[in-house]
């Protein structure tokens, strides 16, 4: 940043900059810079909404059919207005699959994975970024490689644990694979070391706060921020997992997701495409309500992950 | 705060309370670190070092384990016709959503990265795709890739073109998942780089256009550049996702297990194949085990390019910042 620019005098106009005078160099920076953030045309207009349609259309439309009949999906052009029949179409695929139970378990097992994952990751994450212990450089690193293992390919000694334990079927058959994540460590220690200064930590010591004060009353107010992007994140990917729920729950006793699959396989060669639909649309609500009440969080989260990652 | 001129208290005459704290000071640490790597150690770490002692077995779903087969499943999945057909539709869906979304990602970020009007609502806009779940995208593409109905078989039959078998030919079933991929990542990797875009300091652009650069030159010889570290972290983390592409496929023909003909059979799907409809877990687990170097090779591969290129740019780099501070210098 060039404090110059604040230089008040008014430049004498001139189109070639002579990089004598001072006062000329500036003026036509301050002009190039204008023109640098000048307002974009509408070219630049006219394709941002138009990758907005084109992300807003499948879910728009989805809610258009799931509000009208199955043959609605034949019309030319295609209907993109709304019908009357979204309700009497979500109930019949309340009927069809055990869709609420699935909404009541996936909301049980984000909630409790979330918990945990930010929970163990504040208290580790902390550790790492502002205590000093034996090894600390060493464990770190094998957090940030384990970071890299993809944990789904170990899906079958975890099903044969799970079959051990007689907890397939069951949500914690689901919560407790996900209850620590090394990406959740890995964050809360690259949000904390910036954001707690070593002397706060110190100071709290000296005021003979033990280990757990001084993590309750200084790194826990401070980490807030990043606990509340962290569980975000965790409960969204818990919310639309599948693999390992499809494995792991029964249809009886489903999550979302899995409703919704077997909901989108019940008609067999004929599905009623309107209840599929409106059942998807059931299956967005949620995380559609999270998105407008901190949308704003999601996208500054990642954002900052992108700077510092 | 300046607390650091204060001593500590002498090893010799600790009181019990010092005791202690001391206690408290050296093991706490470890305690708030133990839970995560207990937890992870169980869940993580452990499935995926037995899945490689299963991988060395005959090994069926409900019998259990059976006899020390060695690499013998190793060498029946590596000649398995199957097994490379599954690659080569990882590797072709991958390049179809990698490629177009990497490009367009890009160009929505350059976009993004100017003086724009409601920049909040843009960017919550592309990342709506994002909040929806890959069962429920597939289950909303499956109406829009149809054969006989849906908005684009309707606008082929409107100019009377031949109806797409998007769920039996090879190309268009995997430009249909490559799709359900796109809409849903582009928007969040537009982010991504718009966050790399935006951390290049102005004065750089300020110059360049001095010079005389327009914008398309700028953006080619500048920002490219620039964001080049956050464009590799977005190949790799596209790469490690897109060999592990499995709920598109499993549900874009959910009777079968990637078409009646193996036509989008990915890797994944076909390791859940054998392990739960086939119940051998012994080749399912060499799968596993397969994939598994596969990503870590992968993932050394970039990391080495990153490196390379870390390396080579440390000249210019260096130049290049020397440059405006000279030109700074001078005005």
């Amino acid at each position: 940043m060039t404090a110059t620019v604040t230089s008040p005098k008014t430049p004498k106009p001139s189109k070639s900059p002579s990089f004598e005078d001072r006062r000329v160099v500036d003026a036509e920076r301050r002009a190039k810079r204008k023109r640098a953030y000048e307002r974009p045309g509408v070219l630049t207009y006219a394709l941002l909404i138009a990758f907005f349609v084109g992300s807003a259309f499948p879910l728009w439309w989805s809610f258009v059919i799931g509000s009208r009949q199955s043959s609605d999906t034949n019309l030319v052009p295609p209907a993109v207005l709304p019908g009357p029949n979204f309700l009497s179409n979500a109930m019949k695929a309340l009927e069809t699959v055990p869709f609420l139970q699935g909404l009541l378990n996936s909301i049980l097992i984000s909630g409790a994975i979330t918990v945990s994952v930010v929970f163990f990751s504040t208290l580790a994450g902390y550790a790492f970024a502002k205590l000093r212990f034996r090894g600390r450089t060493g464990l770190l690193l094998a957090v940030i490689a384990t970071m890299a293992i993809p944990t789904q390919l170990g899906i079958i000694p975890l099903f044969m644990l799970m079959a051990e334990w007689q907890w397939i079927g069951t949500l914690q058959a689901v919560i407790v694979p996900g209850m620590v994540t090394a990406f959740g460590v890995f964050f809360m220690r690259q949000y904390l070391v910036d954001v707690i200064p070593d002397e706060l930590i110190e100071a709290a010591r000296m005021d003979g706060a033990s280990m757990w004060g001084t993590f309750r009353h200084v790194a826990l107010p401070a980490a807030r921020p990043a606990m509340a992007v962290l569980s975000l994140f965790t409960f969204m990917a818990a919310w639309t997992d599948y693999l390992w729920p499809s494995l792991a729950l029964s249809p009886r006793n489903p999550s979302v997701q899995t409703a919704l699959a077997a909901l989108s396989a019940s008609g067999g060669q004929n599905p009623d495409n309107a209840m599929v639909l409106a059942g998807a649309v059931l299956s967005v609500i949620p995380l559609l309500i999270l998105f407008f009440v901190a949308g704003k969080q999601l996208v500054a989260g990642i954002m900052q992950g992108a700077v510092k990652g | 705060m300046t607390t650091s001129t204060l001593g500590r208290p002498a090893r010799s005459e600790l009181t019990f309370r010092q005791k202690v704290s001391r206690f408290d000071y050296t093991f706490s640490p470890f305690l708030y670190v133990a839970p995560f790597f207990v937890l992870f150690a169980l869940i993580g770490v452990f499935p995926i070092a037995y899945t490689l002692n299963v991988s060395l077995y005959d090994w069926h779903l409900l019998e259990g384990q059976g006899e020390f087969v060695g690499l013998a499943n190793y060498v029946s999945i590596l000649s398995d016709p199957f097994f490379w057909n599954a690659f080569g539709n990882t590797v072709s869906i991958f390049l179809l959503s990698a490629i177009p979304q990497l490009v367009i990602a890009t160009g929505i970020a350059a976009l993004l990265d100017q003086a724009i009007r409601g920049k909040t609502f843009w960017r919550m806009s592309i990342l709506l795709p994002y909040i929806v779940a890959p069962v429920a995208v597939t289950v909303i593409f499956l109406q829009i890739f149809n054969q006989y109905h849906g908005p684009i078989a309707g606008l082929l039959e409107l100019f009377g073109l031949e109806p797409i078998r998007w769920a039996f030919d090879v190309l268009p079933s995997h430009i249909a998942i490559a799709t359900m991929v796109n809409w849903r990542w582009t928007g969040y990797n537009a982010l991504l780089l718009l966050a790399a875009m935006q951390a290049v300091p102005r004065d750089v652009y300020e110059s360049a256009a001095l010079d005389g650069a327009n914008k398309i030159r700028r953006f080619w010889s500048i920002t490219i550049p620039m964001i080049r570290p956050t464009l590799i972290f977005v190949v790799i983390t596209a790469t490690i996702g897109g060999l592990q592409i499995f709920t598109e496929p499993r549900l874009f023909d959910g009777r079968t297990y990637g078409g009646s003909d193996r036509q989008f059979q990915t890797i994944v799907l076909y390791l859940y194949e054998l392990a739960f409809p086939r119940r051998d877990f012994g080749q399912a687990s060499a799968t596993a085990w397969i994939l598994f170097l596969i990503i870590v090779l992968v993932g050394l591969i970039s990391y080495a390019i990153t490196r390379a290129i870390r390396t080579a740019d440390v000249k210019p780099a260096r130049i290049s910042a020397a440059s405006i501070g000279a030109q700074q210098g001078e005005s």
